[in-house]
């Protein structure tokens, strides 16, 4: 283990960290709040630690290998939620610290899971800090440093891979630098994008932001009690076809930018990304449309939640909690299904899915014809057997890590409903659950214990687990 | 720049490496998917799977837009024809391996003219002439020649007895009455530009450069002979040792090549009347006794094990064979040979490699003074550069002695026209020179970088 380079890298994320606490910094003195000095305190704090890091830590060699990239992940996504904590304790607006922590994991993390109880008491820098930290965590953090900082070696490519979801990190460009970069723009581009969009809607421009921001990290904070139920449908709309758009694997965008229009369009993932939202949106369509006020409602509330739960972003137009069991059933589903791979949205991914359809075919066809030999596609080209096991293996872990989640928190008085869909919420990156953790209600019921538990979960869920569970390995930090 | 790499193996992946190195942007091709996912965890680089005469895989690896496209893997007629369709897609330059010795110089020039080719590259031959040129001076490490040897550097090694040894440089220039200049040290593997006032030691490895006429004086007081090796033993038949074979022979030494396989040993024997070739096992210490070994002049081992070739290089120098050479291909075996006492360490796959990091540098800047020889000196510590001076040139027409250098570089040599000059303070660079430069820890595209 090199853990110099490890300790580095974390330092030099926390020193960006500081950077990016000036931004919510500028916004409430924009507002002349109060909670300028919290967020200014922590965000010399970081530059400390990060210092702190740097300068205790200086690597011997920039070699790191696979085991050390699931270490600086995961090491750096923590101590970016525990610094991220602060300004909200600092300012009593959150009061218990872990409240806090709950809430920033579930910003970095792009859940937007909240225990806030009353939304619109908080102060805007500390709002937009919250949504803020679902633009960081979207794309990912490394990515951003990866970006900004020229890397020594090419090993980096670990760092990338554990941090970006999906089951192979391909590059845009020969340097992994310009790749970061050519990410980042795109993503910087869609939303400025989208905020010209809401912003023509006649939203204010700190809301248009802040969900602008929830938007494309498909993260799900707002401004509002209600989320997005008080704006109008154009606006409603917007965001559907956003959220829509932030779940696609931004490859594609790469692709269509480059004028490869042919190779974009072949993406099976995005068929079949596109194909589960219609039917989706449209058997909701038919189950509910008996609660609202003709088809046309009815189409943007389906659309909407449909779009939101699938993209694991979590904003609602509508209680959905008060829809069918049916409506109710195919969401939690959704929530299992999450966006596509290399995009900012969390859950399993549409990809491993298709990958899980195509084994399960090929392992039919063998049950019919024992000697037969399939090979399985995706986009055209055959993948060898160890990445197809994997997404299976990989499939088991997750619904072992959601099972034991779920049955640490069935410790609470909640009821199934509640605690089954506070996990799955939490482990997809989605946000809202049903019953007491709906689109109404909150996390706030929880105790600390379970809060830990699920911010945990958040974890897991947007690190694809290897990252986390090798770092809480033992093994892993012992000398062979 | 944009350049492919076609084909992952030993050559393909040092190439790579080192353009890498070089900051270039580098897509690598090949039909192993394992070789290039290995690949992709250890160098910053894009990868493409498939076969790299397929239109589909070009075009996926940006050959329209590449600005260099190598092809390096082992079959021939594959880099050809992939580099020519390359070509036609609209790529920059395209430099193909080919390594078939049945390819004469003149089916070469036809076949690069027609398929559009800017350079073939043939690793087995470029050795061989590297391997010559060590063999024309045994006594030294390594020679490099600059401007179509109008100009040499020497690399040698000091031995504690040197009177070159415990003086400051300035005073032993005015002893010697000799021009001549120390460009790098290499001493406990830290590479030294030295000035006025640095001290040699004994074993420090240096890089000299004397006027051609003078050159001989004062490497005779260093205890060399100018004499070339007489009698060489060549271990291995493989294609390195038959180019070796076929120049040694041309230029009237003695060769004995000794090789395990039989149909190579008849192969060889018909190619190479003047060689005398050896069907035997070189690992066979006997053996190579019977054959002579200690009357040797030089021991070239050129199997195709990098352990054998230098597990036998320790014995021969065991033997007192004044110059052994070995060829190894794994950087971090060459290391180890080096800690072994090993001096002369041969890399085919890094000669590769330097050629087309020189190609890249001089077509990166082909406005200014561009880069036209290009050597990794000490090691890869520092570079020695030959520059074509552009009219337009920065450094033209100021004495050296008031030109401001930035720290780690020295002009080595100036060629005007067949003249080479050592410079002194008082000299000045021209337009149409050729400048020889060196620079420890530091790339350098063109000539005006060397001034701050």
């Amino acid at each position: 283990m090199n853990y110099r380079m490890i300790f580095h890298m974390v330092g030099q994320i926390t020193k960006l960290e500081a950077a990016l606490l000036l931004l919510p910094t500028c916004v409430a003195l924009l507002y002349r709040e109060s909670c300028v000095f919290a967020l200014l305190f922590t965000a010399v704090f970081a530059l400390c630690v990060g210092f702190a890091f740097t300068l205790f830590s200086r690597p011997r060699s920039q070699v790191i290998f696979a085991k050390e990239g699931f270490v600086i992940v995961a090491l750096a996504w923590m101590l970016l939620s525990a610094i991220g904590a602060i300004p909200f304790c600092l300012t009593r607006e959150i009061p218990s610290y872990i409240d806090a922590f709950f809430e920033t994991v579930s910003g970095f993390t792009t859940t937007g899971a909240s225990i806030l109880t009353d939304v619109e008491s908080m102060s805007r820098g500390l709002l937009f800090w919250r949504s803020f930290t679902h633009w960081i965590g979207g794309m990912g953090v490394l990515v951003l440093i990866m970006a900004l900082l020229p890397t020594g070696s090419g090993r980096s490519i670990h760092i990338m891979r554990a941090e970006v979801p999906g089951v192979t990190v391909g590059k845009l460009a020969p340097r992994l630098r310009d790749t970061a970069k050519i990410l980042y723009l795109i993503y910087i581009a869609l939303t400025l994008v989208e905020i010209g969009f809401l912003l023509a809607g006649g939203m204010s421009a700190f809301d248009s932001v802040v969900h602008a921001f929830g938007t494309a990290g498909t993260g799900g904070f707002g401004v509002r009690a209600d989320s997005i139920a008080g704006y109008s449908p154009y606006l409603q709309w917007v965001i559907t076809v956003f959220m829509l758009l932030f779940g696609v694997n931004f490859n594609v965008y790469f692709l269509l930018v480059m004028r490869h229009f042919g190779k974009a369009l072949r993406n099976g993932e995005l068929w079949m990304y596109l194909c589960i939202v219609l039917c989706a949106t449209g058997l909701i369509t038919l189950n509910t449309v008996s609660l609202y006020n003709g088809v046309g409602e009815t189409v943007r509330h389906a659309a909407f939640q449909v779009s939101s739960i699938i993209t694991t972003t979590g904003y609602a137009t509508t209680d959905f909690n008060l829809w069918p069991d049916f409506s109710k059933a195919i969401l939690l589903a959704l929530m299992f299904v999450g966006g596509c791979a290399g995009s900012t949205a969390g859950g399993l991914k549409v990809s491993r899915i298709l990958l899980l359809f195509k084994t399960f075919r090929r392992d039919l066809q063998r049950q019919l014809h024992p000697h037969a030999v399939g090979a399985i596609k995706l986009d055209g080209k055959r993948l060898d057997d160890g990445a197809v096991q994997s997404v299976s293996a990989y499939i088991l872990l997750y619904f072992v890590v959601f099972g034991a989640g779920f049955l640490l928190l069935s410790l609470e008085p909640f009821g199934l409903e509640t605690n089954f869909s506070a996990m799955a919420a939490c482990l997809n990156n989605v946000g809202p659950g049903f019953a007491a953790v709906g689109p109404a209600g909150n996390f706030s019921i929880y105790s600390g214990f379970s809060t830990l538990l699920l911010s945990l979960a958040m974890l897991l869920g947007r690190l694809e687990i290897y990252a986390l569970l090798l770092t809480l390995t033992p093994s892993t930090w012992l000398k062979e | 720049m944009n350049i492919i790499v076609v084909g992952c193996g030993k050559i393909g992946t040092t190439v790579l490496a080192s353009l890498v190195a070089e900051g270039h942007n580098v897509t690598a091709i090949d039909y192993n998917e394992a070789a290039l996912s290995a690949l992709f965890n250890v160098y910053d680089v894009m990868t493409v799977c498939g076969l790299a005469t397929d239109y589909e895989t070009l075009a996926q690896a940006g050959a329209d837009k590449t600005d260099l496209f190598v092809a390096t893997t082992g079959s021939d007629e594959l880099n050809m024809l992939s580099c020519f369709l390359a070509k036609r897609m609209g790529a920059g330059h395209t430099i193909a391996r080919i390594r078939n010795p049945e390819y004469s110089e003149r089916s070469l020039s036809f076949a690069k003219q027609q398929l559009g080719l800017s350079m073939a590259i043939n690793p087995e031959r470029l050795a061989a002439r590297e391997l010559l040129h060590i063999l024309r001076l045994p006594s030294a490490v390594k020679i490099e020649t600059f401007s179509r040897r109008n100009f040499e550097m020497v690399e040698l090694i000091l031995k504690d007895t040197s009177p070159l040894v415990g003086v400051p440089l300035n005073q032993l220039r005015a002893r010697y009455r000799a021009k001549f200049l120390v460009c790098a040290v290499q001493r406990d593997g830290q590479v030294y530009i030295p000035d006025g006032n640095f001290v040699l030691q004994g074993g420090d490895k240096i890089g000299l450069t004397a006027a051609p006429a003078e050159f001989h004086k004062l490497l005779r007081a260093q205890g060399i002979t100018n004499k070339q090796a007489r009698n060489v033993m060549i271990l291995g038949g493989s294609r390195t040792g038959y180019y070796l074979a076929k120049m040694l022979t041309a230029a009237g030494s003695d060769v004995k090549i000794i090789e395990s396989d039989r149909r190579l040993c008849e192969e060889l024997c018909e190619s190479l009347p003047k060689a005398v070739v050896i069907h035997g096992d070189g690992a066979q210490q006997e053996l190579l006794l019977e054959e002579g070994l200690q009357n040797m002049d030089a021991f070239v081992s050129l199997t195709g094990l990098d352990e054998e070739n230098i597990l036998l290089s320790c014995f021969a120098a065991s033997q007192n064979v004044p110059k052994v050479i070995s060829k190894v291909n794994r950087d971090e075996l060459g290391q180890l040979a080096q800690r072994l006492g090993l001096e002369c360490i041969v890399s085919p796959r890094k000669l590769i490699a330097d050629v087309l990091t020189q190609y890249a540098r001089a077509l990166q800047n082909s406005v200014g003074s561009s880069v036209e020889t290009l050597y990794k000196l000490m090691d890869d510590g520092a570079e020695a550069l030959e520059f074509n001076v552009r009219k337009d040139a920065r450094v033209i027409g100021i004495p050296l002695r008031d030109m401001k250098l930035k720290p780690h570089v020295l002009i080595a040599g100036i060629i005007r026209g067949r003249e080479s000059i050592i410079p002194a303070g008082d000299d000045v660079i021209l337009p149409d020179d050729r400048v020889v430069v060196i620079a420890a820890g530091q790339r350098l595209q063109d000539l005006n970088d060397i001034m701050k």
